[in-house]
């Protein structure tokens, strides 16, 4: 299993794997958004947590369709699935792979575009906060997603339609989150269930990826 | 371990293409298919191989025994010769990993490429280190879906004692090509297993 996530890391990192890419498109989101809306320090302020949110998770979504279909590509999926591993751990694997190469630059560096979204100083700590637990259930449904298209051509407009309504709650709760830290309110309501969700996709979802890639690669 | 396949029926796009096929395959044996393009070789090996379900009938012997060679390779583009082989055999689980990866190197002739990155390498090169992985997974029965495509002679003919190296030291083999390999073992020509067209008695027409 270390070996599988291990290489999809590799990879990543190497010319071509992609790293960088949502971070990329993250910044200009993010960098762009001031120059929109203008400058008034006040607007930015009270935008800035769901803008954050909004930007990671599209810049999650931009790197979905290539955790399973380079593999389905070149034909590795199908000697991974006559591998000793489960299906199960296999897509576990690739969601994690996910999660380090896409979700976590972009927690690391939500700090930093914050100030130029002028956040509130107490919003940093809840932003981080919220993504941290936010985005692995963005990862794992991403894979689910992934899973589901695996097999199409150019399938990465089916599987944005398909994972968009499932991250929604994520959205809704991970915003609520950075909002209201960042507004200095009472954050527990928003944090439980987006932490509750977290969990429950990452209980249910590997399983449910796992059957549809057995059927998908019949 | 012997393999047992026992009236076995596959679908290909939920068609039924071969149906009755019965063979078992010895330790030190090499099952050698034959057919036409499109009779159900790659479906037939797929479903050995437990990639897809079986229609009718069973297969005994193949749980955790199968290392199979698709047309892919699997090969991924920026990682070198040697980390290609590294990987696969770490999945596998495979106890001496450096051994074995070294000595698959070996096997094919692959010692000098084995730095270079797999995107590097010809088609044929490509080729040997995807035949070279079915070494380092320890697995005993190697399922091969023609494996001898866009190799030259003497790798072919390199392939076929590697094969028979596998056979001789108790393992099977499963191929399926077009060519001879001079490999001990049995020939399966499919042809006689096609399954006949079927006349739909309930098809509801009204349904279309």
């Amino acid at each position: 299993m270390i070996a599988l996530l291990y290489r999809d890391l590799q990879l990543a990192f190497r010319a071509g794997g992609g790293f960088g890419l949502g971070l990329a498109f993250f910044l200009i989101v993010v960098v762009l958004v001031p120059f929109a809306v203008g400058p008034q320090s006040e607007l930015l302020a009270r935008i800035a947590p769901g803008v954050l949110w909004i930007g990671a998770l599209l810049a999650c979504l931009l790197s979905l369709d290539r955790v399973l279909a380079l593999d389905w590509e070149d034909g590795s999926l199908d000697l991974l699935a006559t591998a000793p591993l489960p299906l199960e751990a296999i897509v576990t694997m690739k969601s994690c792979a996910h999660w380090i190469t896409t979700a976590l630059p972009l927690v690391v560096i939500s700090p930093l575009l914050g100030v130029l979204l002028h956040l509130p100083g107490g919003g940093y700590l809840w932003l981080v906060i919220s993504l941290l637990l936010g985005t692995p259930a963005l990862s794992v449904i991403g894979t689910f997603g992934a899973a589901l298209t695996v097999g199409l051509k150019r399938g990465g407009l089916l599987l944005s339609l398909l994972v968009l309504p499932l991250y929604v709650p994520t959205l809704i709760f991970g915003a609520e989150v950075a909002r209201r830290g960042a507004a200095g309110l009472a954050v527990e309501t928003p944090l439980l269930m987006l932490a509750g969700i977290s969990a429950a996709s990452l209980a249910v979802l590997p399983f449910a990826s796992a059957a549809v890639l057995r059927i998908n690669l019949r | 371990m012997t393999l047992t396949v026992t009236d076995l029926s596959v679908t290909r796009g939920a068609l039924p293409v071969l149906s009755g096929v019965s063979f078992a395959i010895v330790p030190g044996e090499a099952l050698i298919l034959r057919g036409p393009n499109g009779i159900g070789k790659t479906t037939l090996l797929r479903t050995v191989a437990g990639l897809q379900p079986a229609y009718a009938g069973s297969i005994a012997g193949a749980e955790d025994q199968i290392a199979y060679a698709a047309h892919a390779d699997g090969l991924k583009p920026t990682l070198s010769t040697r980390e290609n082989l590294k990987f696969w055999a770490q999945i596998f689980g495979v106890k001496d990993v450096t051994h074995r990866v070294s000595e698959a190197l070996a096997d094919f002739d692959l010692e000098t490429l084995a730095d270079r990155p797999a995107a590097n390498l010809s088609a044929g090169q490509k080729r040997r280190l995807g035949l070279a992985r079915l070494g380092v997974t320890g697995r005993p029965i190697w399922i091969m879906d023609e494996p001898t495509v866009s190799l030259d002679t003497s790798s072919v003919q390199r392939f076929a004692e590697v094969v028979q190296n596998h056979l001789q030291s108790g393992g099977s083999a499963m191929i399926a090509t077009h060519i001879d390999l001079g490999l001990s073992g049995t020939e399966l020509d499919l042809t006689s297993y096609k399954t006949a067209p079927q006349q739909l008695d309930d098809f509801d027409g009204a349904f279309l």
